[in-house]
Order: structure tokens, then sequence, then C-alpha cells
């Protein structure tokens, strides 16, 4: 695949998998955010409802409270005090100030007979003489024993309202009624009022305002709330209002169903601290996402990074393999070449070598160009020494190519090339001794071309100790790898020389003898198999050759 | 050095005379066949101390078919095989069957002839030992003596 073709690739993936990271992070988190927020709001208006509704009741069951206060203060009264004692001016007069002195709320207190007439007054109004009978109240109170009246104007032009009671003596209806100070009403209403938009009032069954909302509007006008809203206890409705604004209105009934009170709130103002939630909520998720978004392209430029170099390391490799295989097909032609060249220069060698044996023969020696043939087959012998040094050097060269894993035991390998040089070693009077490790595992190597380098060093042990003389032959396992040693006790490699031991065409062997390519051989093919070859070299001790093999797993097969 | 005797087997027919008359111009005992049948066939007959063997010889059974055949008519016969196609394979092959040593093609005719020597001598030794031991049996067990081949 081209490299073109492949960034093209890996841009659209890229692409892809940063759309896809950012959908399954952001869409949860956004989701998430929605879902939190929707339940704290849901449970924070429930909470504003359940507030201002148990405000409306609290406040409710106080001006019941109130009123009823008021009413038990005029009952007793009543009942402890006869009509013809109470209808003297003086004796009404003195009980109110008593009543003042005792309680709040009352503006006046009087006295009314069975026919409306105002008999007694205590108060601040001249309202003495006046009669009532045509009053909607007066006859409510004579039929019912009792009455709390809705503001109105009256006789004094001021909004009020009244508290009466029937009392009953001598066999005459007659009223006790005392006028409930508004001031001290409205004041009661409006503790309930709460924060720059909460309203608190008290509006009758006609919808017409008993005490003065604190907005829009004035005490006996005419309120736009919708009463049918509000049913038994206390109801919390939603309204909004003309300007916009949504409130919460909740409503008690009171005073036996005559009066209801309401408590308004803004919305908007309860909710504010919803609405700081929320606007912390949207921050913090914004920079989640940002978070994400940012990291997701981050980590997605490193990764693809690191794709990319992988995939550089990837061509590089496949180069190496093809140029090794090219190598491989080379080393096989190599191979043949030399084949094939190896016998016809055997024959012009040994022809060669015939013909000089023959040039020894007393005939030819007083030959006057006897020098001359001499020299000429020292030539063809020297230039078929150099061939065969050439197809030699091939031959290691096609070796050192072929490369292929077999299942290879270690001691297998050694135990072959000591039996292949043991002949060898004995006739030079050289011990090989064994010391192999009884269970190493079966590693995935080539063999061939183990044996290839085992046959290398045992040789040049063999060669360094020449004659008489112990050859130390060991395998063991060390981690994770197979440590083979060769250690002959020869005469060591002198410290001038040893830099150069693997070096290609170095050797310190007689001209002919050796092609200095045995160990530079050995170094790659086992540095080709994953491993290294060290030696350590002691003029005393001699020298001992150190093959370490990483343990490779062969694959089952 | 006593005369031994030597069979060089090849097809290269060229090499193989080259040799055996160079051999034989050293006065030494040498024969020459040119291919595994030939030599196997001669060893019925004849008794050799060193073998020159070539590994490749196309039309007839190879040196180390060869090998094994004359390792069963004369197993103290020393092998030594002499190629132009080398292969570790081959050559570990060879080894293991009981060659004395394995060169490759062309080598020069001083190192043959010492790897010669060398073959002979490991053969000389060993046949001096088993003479000893049969003498040793010989003193032991005077009346064995026509038990022995």
């Amino acid at each position: 695949m081209g490299l073109y073709k492949r960034k093209t690739i890996y841009i659209n993936l890229h692409r892809t998998i940063i759309i896809i990271i950012l959908l399954v992070a952001i869409i949860p988190l956004v989701f998430l955010g929605e879902t939190i927020y929707y339940r704290f709001a849901r449970t924070y208006e429930e909470k504003i409802e359940d507030q201002i509704k148990y405000r409306a009741r609290s406040q409710a069951d106080a001006m019941e409270v109130f009123l009823r206060e008021r009413t038990a203060i005029l009952a007793t009264i009543v009942d402890t005090h006869t009509f013809d004692y109470i209808k003297q001016q003086e004796n009404l007069s003195r009980i109110f100030k008593v009543i003042s002195r005792r309680t709040e709320g009352l503006i006046d207190l009087g006295v009314i007979d069975s026919a409306g007439q105002h008999l007694a007054y205590a108060g601040p109004y001249n309202l003495k003489g006046l009669n009532y009978f045509r009053q909607a109240w007066f006859g409510e109170v004579i039929s019912k024993g009792k009455h709390i009246s809705d503001v109105y104007m009256g006789y004094r032009q001021l909004p009020h309202f009244i508290i009466a009671v029937r009392g009953y003596s001598n066999g005459q209806s007659w009223i006790l009624r005392a006028t409930v100070d508004s001031d001290i009403f409205n004041k009661l209403v409006r503790t309930a009022q709460t924060g720059r938009s909460g309203d608190a009032y008290i509006i009758n069954k006609n919808g017409v305002y008993q005490t003065a909302p604190r907005f829009s509007g004035k005490i006996l006008d005419k309120s736009n709330l919708t009463l049918t809203l509000f049913g038994e206890g206390t109801t919390v409705a939603e309204k909004i209002e003309a300007n916009g604004q949504t409130k919460h209105v909740a409503g008690t009934w009171l005073k036996n169903n005559q009066w209801l009170l309401v408590i308004t709130q803004d919305v908007a103002d309860e909710k504010g601290g919803l609405l700081t939630t929320r606007n912390t909520e949207i921050i913090i998720i914004v920079f989640g996402c940002l978070a994400i978004i940012i990291t997701t392209f981050f980590a997605m430029r490193i990764i693809f990074r690191k794709l990319e170099e992988a995939d550089r390391g990837i061509s590089e490799l496949n180069e190496q393999l093809i140029q090794s295989d090219k190598m491989a097909a080379l080393g096989k032609m190599a191979a043949g070449i030399a084949h094939e060249i190896n016998n016809p220069l055997a024959i012009i060698g040994e022809k060669a070598g015939w013909m000089r044996d023959l040039l020894f023969d007393e005939e030819f020696q007083e030959s006057e160009n006897f020098k001359e043939y001499e020299k000429s087959i020292d030539k063809i012998e020297e230039h078929v020494e150099r061939a065969r040094k050439t197809t030699h050097n091939m031959l290691g060269f096609a070796r050192r190519m072929e490369h292929r894993l077999d299942d290879v035991d270690i001691n297998n390998v050694l135990n072959q090339t000591i039996e292949l040089l043991q002949n060898y070693a004995q006739t030079n009077n050289i011990a090989i001794q064994k010391d192999l490790h009884p269970d190493l595992p079966i590693i995935a190597s080539d063999q061939s071309q183990l044996q290839q380098v085992f046959l290398n060093l045992i040789n040049n042990a063999i060669d360094a100790i020449q004659k008489d003389g112990l050859i130390e032959v060991k395998s063991q396992q060390d981690d994770s790898q197979i440590v083979i040693s060769i250690k002959d006790n020869g005469r060591g490699i002198p410290e001038e020389h040893r830099k150069k031991v693997f070096d290609p065409f170095f050797t310190t062997k007689e001209t002919g003898k050796g092609t200095g390519l045995g160990l530079s051989v050995s170094y790659s093919i086992i540095e080709k198999l994953g491993g290294n070859i060290t030696f350590e070299s002691n003029k005393l001790e001699g020298t001992v050759f150190n093959v370490n093999l990483p343990i490779v797993t062969p694959e089952r097969k | 050095m006593d005369m031994f005797r030597i069979l060089v087997v090849d097809d290269e027919v060229d090499f193989l005379d080259t040799i055996v008359n160079r051999l034989q111009k050293r006065k030494l005992n040498a024969a020459g066949v040119a291919s595994g049948e030939e030599a196997i066939a001669l060893l019925k007959e004849q008794l050799f101390d060193v073998i020159i063997l070539d590994i490749k010889m196309p039309g007839g059974i190879d040196g180390i078919e060869a090998l094994r055949e004359i390792k069963k008519i004369q197993p103290l016969v020393e092998v030594i095989l002499l190629t132009g196609h080398a292969s570790v394979e081959t050559s570990i092959e060879g080894m293991r069957l009981g060659a004395f040593d394995y060169c490759l093609k062309p080598i020069k005719f001083e190192d043959l002839l010492q790897k010669m020597v060398s073959a002979f001598e490991k053969k000389s030794t060993h046949d001096k030992k088993i003479t000893d031991a049969k003498i040793k049996e010989l003193v032991r067990y005077p009346g064995r003596v026509f038990d022995q081949d």
C-alpha cells in the first residue's frame, strides 16, 4: 500500500474515531447534566411550593386565632354582663378601657338593642344614636349569634370591619359590637410578605381586597384573582402577570370560607438559587466537554503519530525482508555458480599438479624452457587457489543467507558438532569435554547455521591449542537465554587482535589456511538469530567464546 | 610409512585419472573408479585403507549412499568425502556415517595427501589395537586361536 493512500486512510480513521469518541463522551455528559438539572429543578420547585403552602397555612391559622380571640373577648363580656348594665355609657366605657389595656386591635365598642339603636358607644367616633337595623350584618348577628363583617367604609368613611356578638337577657336580644383596627390587622397580614416581590393579603369571596396588597391595588378594590382556583385547605397556583412574570399564588380559606388569605411570590425571585445552580452546571459541562475535546484531539494526535512511526518501522522491516530475500536468492545463485566452478577448478588444479609432477621427470629437466613451464604451472596453481578462495567464500555467503527456523535442541547440535570434530581433535591429542545442561528448552532457531557457528568456534579452539590440550563445551540456561561457552586452554588471543576477531577477512592463520570469514560469519549468524557472541581471552588460561541465544519458543504446528 | 591402499571414487573422470596418476607417481598404491556401484563391487574383492569419495555422482548412487554400503563391507576403511557441492546437512550426515573428514573441491593436493596420511595413521592405530587385542586373547586362551577369523 502506498504511503499516500495510507495517509488518507489514517486521516479518515482519525476523523471517525474523534467523532465517535466525542459523541460517546459528550452525549451522556449532556444527558446526565440535563437529567440532574431536571431532577434538581423538580425537587426545588416542590420545595418552593411546599414552603409557600406552609406559609399560607400558618399565616391563615394566625389570622383565625386573631379573629377568634377577639370574638371570644366579646362573647365573654356578653355572657358576664346584663344588658341593663352594659347599656349604661359609663359602664361600657369602663369595660372598653379594660379591654384596650389588655388587648390591642379593637378601636371601639358599642351596644345595640334589638331595634338596631346604638345605645352606648366607647371609642373615637361619635356613633351613638345611629340605627343599624337596616345594615346587613345586623340581621345576621340577631339570627346567628355572632358575625365578623367584611371590610367596609360605613359611617366613618374609613375601611374597617366589625365583630359583633349577640347577647340575650330579660327576653330581649341585644348586640355587642367592636371595630377591628384596620392598621393592626393589615400589619399582621403583611408579616407574611417576604422578599422583594412577595405579597400577602386577604380578599373576600367576591374578590374584594380586605387588606391592602403590597402591589397593584388598594383596599376594597376588586382583585383579578380567579377564586374558583382555590379549593379546600391550601391551594397553590401559578399565575402569569401582565408583564410576563410568573408568580406562585397560595391561598387558604378562613373565617368560614368567607375570606381568602393570599400569599404570592415571584417565581424568578424564588428560583434564583436554581438559576445559579443551572449556570454552574452549564459551566461545568462546557468545561468538561472542552476537556474531553482537547484530550481527544491530543491523544489521537499522539496515537496516530505512534502509528505512523510503527508503520515506518514496518515498512523499513519490509524493505529489510525484501533485501534479505534478495540476498537469499543471490546466495542460492552464488552457491550454484560456486558448485559449478568448483569441479572444473579442481580438474585444472589437479592437471597443473600433474604437469608439475611430470616436469620433474629427467627428460624435462634438461629442456631449455623448464623454468618457464615451472613458472606457468606455479601461476596456474596460484590462480586456481585464488578462484578456490572466491568460490568457497561464495559458498560461505550462500550458507549465511539461508535462514529457516527449526525446533532446535542445542545440546543435540553441540553433540553432532563435537562428533564431527572428534577425529580431528583426537589426531592432535585434544580432548573435548562436555558439560551440557540436561534440560535445555527446545528453541526456534536455525539448526544448520548454529552447527556452522559451533563448528567454527570448536575448529578455532582446536587451531588455538594446536596440539595437546583441552576444550570445554558447556551449555546452560540463564533467564531468557541459552548460553553456550566453548573454552580452550590455548595461547589466548593477543591484545592487539582482540578488537578485530569478528572483522571479515581477519585471520592469523597462514595464508591459505583460513579465509578470515569464520568468526564474522558466525557473528552475523548469531546476530540474525537474535543473540550475540562474546569472548574473554587470557594468555595463561586461553580463550572462551560465549554464544548467547534467546529462548524463542517454537510455534506449535 | 608402509604402502597404504587408496581408492578414489569420482564420476568426473578427468579429475579421477589425474588424482590417481599423481598418487601413483608418488609410488602410492592407488586405484580409481567412476561410480559408487563400481566402488562397492571392488571393495567386496579387495581391501583398502583410505577412500576418497565424491558425494555428488549423477547417474548412480550418491556418495552418502555409497559410504553407507562401504562401511558395511569394510567397517575399518577410512573415508574422506570430497565434493564440489558443500552443504552442511550432507557433511553432518557423512560424519555421522563415520567419514574421517569432509573436504571441499578444489583442494590443494598437499592438503589432501596430509588428510590421507592422518586417516591412514588413525586406521593403523585402530588396526594395531585390534591386533594387540587378538594377541592378548591368544595369550590368555591359546586354544581359541582357531575360533578367531
